[in-house]
């Protein structure tokens, strides 16, 4: 379906004002990794025996790979449902995926105490198959190898090898097959891990074994909301044509996922009885209701036939569901986890630097490749 | 052999037909074999030719004896007296004097080259063996004519496997194991005092099943029991590991469970199972160790009855090193104002650019909407 829809790459100055301003922030991050790889972990983050994952886990990894499903939901909007309208999208979608989950693995060797072991993950006769963290593990490896075959195209077309890039398209439903299987794989994992805490995790998070559905449900409206939020800032930061009409027709879905999570989640919690925790007044009591209140935004906007003809309330909805899904992974790991034995932990300013510096490398990448690649459907493309 | 026989023993033993069962595959399991050796197992003690055993005494103190009685398992006795046809043993026997004597040999005669031999204590060599006698005779002749006749023949605990209690210094009988005595045959050693009586069971139902012995090793010890270091499966290892130990009894260290190596520990040095085993068939770490006492190296010579209680074990694997980490971990600190700050900041950043992003989507749209218009 590619060749119905043409890319370009938009162009303009690469090196602008704000590209210094998150250079600047990616070098700090480097500057305090450098840190990390000489002087241990304990040098550069808060962490502790009680709280093993920090920031880095949840953020770069739980909540980036879940920002990072855009690739994953629009692969199985476009490919799977047959949507072809929808493929403008793929691309960009595409890309910013490749950078999270890329960065994310990244991530997960920058937290490793022992990161020179990394590649044992990688042997057979080291793997230990009642692990859920070696699903998770080699599923983001192997999804990121699959990422970047899939937007292989893209660099082929910026160096016009039209033999190559043939020859890869009559393949390339194979990725794409194997692209929408992993994460559907891993993304639910991410809840079987919380699983495998056990009673470590707050009782309004530690559902009745639901939580690798709750996984992959936020997994995909993270994934919309990102197409939504991207391409609107693509709109308003590059002066992109408006992709507001085909957002739209992301919206059913978005809806009835948001249902559909509610009806899980909700139903779960009074299922177990412990829905009162939520008004006790505790910081993950308030968390609780904040992060409710951040899915409520998006189902009321998305319900609502006026405010959903306007891009802008789609774009608060948006935002309002990645927050939503952002602070429900912050609640279940960090906010509603305790390890017992008095353990506390806060990101340190040097961890939550690094976390900055990765998605400002991950901004950078994107408007690197907008700019000199075809990424982005060309302007008169869908006008 | 079929079912209807293995219900037919579980009811002479008095248990049911799976606790009986669940009982033989237990031994297997201790033996590190499959369950179907379990199976093998039962269908071997359903057989009405129980293997004969003779057990001497020399010099001990019946605890090895005790050991096996007084298993937690009501019906464990039942099966020890069961599995095998115990003709002579001096706790044990129902007759007594000339009688008991008269049994001994009537037995040895019937079962010549098939009965099995086990001899608990130590055998006293000084002066002609004249510190241990039975029915006028010393020791060591019952044990040498008993030899003669046997299969197999078993040293049960450590008396009879290495000389224990009564070889300790200066040693006045001239206690010898058995396997010094009777040098021209195979002797198996099952040390320990007393013994874990699953070790023994063990063996003497691998003989029962398959006709062998299980694999021994260079102290002709089973190695299915005595293969490993105490050190090397004890549920206190993380501590040693991590430096953590009880430097007094009833100290902080003892009370939280810490590693007991400092009081004189000889699990680093001392070969058995007894943290996978355990005693008593309570679980729950019913064994020295695991209740809070020192392991004192009773199945090893030249450890238990030698060394001081409380003297520091020779760490035979890894020596421990001579700094370790801190017993207390840092637990983390809370909030710091700078953090606080720049995750704000973070937020604001992101509501900032939502809220640019709205308010210019508004206007792209509200000309775009100018736009439509004038075109339709």
């Amino acid at each position: 379906m590619s060749h119905h829809h043409e890319h370009a790459p938009i162009g303009g100055r690469l090196i602008t004002l704000p590209f210094l301003f998150l250079s600047a922030l990616a070098l700090i991050a480097v500057v305090l990794l450098v840190e990390r790889f000489m002087y241990g972990l304990g040098a550069v983050t808060n962490l502790n025996d009680g709280f093993p994952w920090g920031i880095w886990v949840v953020y770069d990894i739980v909540v980036g790979t879940g920002f990072a499903c855009g690739g994953y939901v629009l692969a199985l909007t476009v490919y799977i449902a047959n949507k072809g309208k929808y493929h403008p999208l793929v691309r960009p979608a595409l890309l910013a995926s490749l950078f999270g989950y890329s960065l994310g693995g990244l991530g997960a060797i920058v937290d490793m105490g022992r990161y020179w072991n990394f590649y044992q993950m990688f042997n057979p006769a080291q793997q230990n198959f009642n692990s859920v963290m070696l699903e998770v593990g080699l599923c983001v490896a192997a999804y990121s190898i699959v990422l970047f075959i899939e937007f292989l195209p893209v660099i082929f077309e910026k160096f016009r090898a039209d033999e190559w890039k043939k020859k890869l398209e009559k393949i390339l439903f194979i990725f794409i097959a194997i692209g929408v299987l992993l994460p559907t794989m891993h993304q639910s994992s991410l809840g079987s891990l919380l699983i495998a805490m056990g009673g470590k995790v707050h009782p309004l998070w530690q559902s009745a074994y639901l939580m690798p559905v709750l996984a992959i449900t936020t997994a995909m409206m993270l994934g919309f909301s990102i197409v939504i939020f991207e391409g609107s800032m693509a709109t308003v930061g590059l002066r992109q044509p408006s992709e507001t009409h085909l957002h739209r027709g992301l919206i059913k879905v978005i809806r009835a996922l948001l249902v559909l999570f509610f009806i899980v989640r909700l139903g779960d919690l009074l299922y177990r009885g412990v829905l009162g925790a939520a008004f006790s007044g505790t910081l993950q009591g308030n968390m609780f209701l904040l992060e409710m209140v951040l899915f409520l935004i998006p189902l009321v906007v998305l319900s609502s036939a006026n405010l959903v003809r306007q891009g802008r309330f789609l774009l608060i909805a948006a935002v309002s569901l990645l927050l939503a899904g952002a602070l429900y992974r912050f609640n279940a790991f960090l906010i509603g986890f305790d390890p017992g034995a008095g353990y506390i932990y806060f990101p340190s300013v040097k961890e939550l630097l690094v976390s900055i510096g990765i998605v400002a490398i991950e901004i950078l990448g994107y408007l690197f490749f907008v700019k000199m690649f075809p990424v982005l459907p060309k302007a008169h493309a869908h006008a | 052999m079929n079912n209807n026989e293995l219900q037919q023993v579980a009811e002479r033993l008095g248990v049911s037909r799976r606790t009986f069962m669940k009982f033989c595959t237990g031994v297997a399991a201790t033996l590190g074999l499959s369950a179907g050796a379990g199976v093998q197992m039962a269908h071997a003690i359903a057989n009405p030719r129980r293997p004969a055993v003779i057990w001497l005494s020399a010099q001990e103190c019946t605890g090895c004896t005790e050991s096996l009685l007084r298993a937690n398992h009501p019906s464990l006795e039942h099966l020890i007296l069961d599995l095998v046809s115990l003709d002579y043993h001096e706790t044990l026997s129902v007759p007594a004097g000339h009688a008991a004597e008269e049994a001994k040999q009537h037995s040895m005669k019937e079962n010549w080259g098939k009965y099995v031999l086990v001899v608990d204590g130590s055998i006293p060599m000084k002066d002609g063996g004249i510190y241990c006698k039975v029915a006028g005779k010393p020791i060591v002749d019952h044990v040498r004519e008993a030899a003669e006749g046997a299969a197999a023949i078993i040293s049960i605990g450590s008396c009879a496997a290495w000389g224990g209690v009564p070889s300790a210094g200066p040693n006045p009988t001239e206690a010898t194991p058995v396997d010094k005595v009777l040098t021209d045959k195979t002797v198996v050693n099952i040390p320990g005092c007393p013994p874990n009586p699953y070790n023994f069971l063990s063996t003497v139902l691998h003989l029962v099943t398959f006709g062998t012995l299980p694999e021994l090793d260079h102290l002709n010890r089973p190695k299915f029991a005595y293969g490993r270091l105490i050190h090397e499966n004890c549920e206190r290892r993380p501590h040693f590991d991590a430096g953590r130990f009880a430097l007094e009894f009833g100290d902080e260290g003892h009370k939280q469970g810490f590693c007991l190596y400092k009081l004189g520990c000889k699990g680093p040095e001392t070969y058995a199972n007894c943290p996978a085993v355990e005693f008593g068939d309570v679980g729950g770490g019913a064994w020295p160790v695991g209740v809070g006492h020192p392991c004192f190296g009773c199945t090893e010579q030249g450890v238990g009855f030698e060394k001081g209680i409380h003297q520091l074990a020779d760490v035979i694997t890894v020596t421990p090193p001579t700094t370790f980490p801190g017993i207390a971990e840092p637990v983390g600190q809370g909030v710091t104002p700078g953090a606080a700050a720049l995750l704000g900041a973070v937020g604001g950043a992101v509501l900032g650019a939502t809220a640019v992003a709205v308010k210019q989507l508004g206007k792209a749209e509200a000309s775009e909407q100018s736009d439509n218009d004038s075109q339709s």
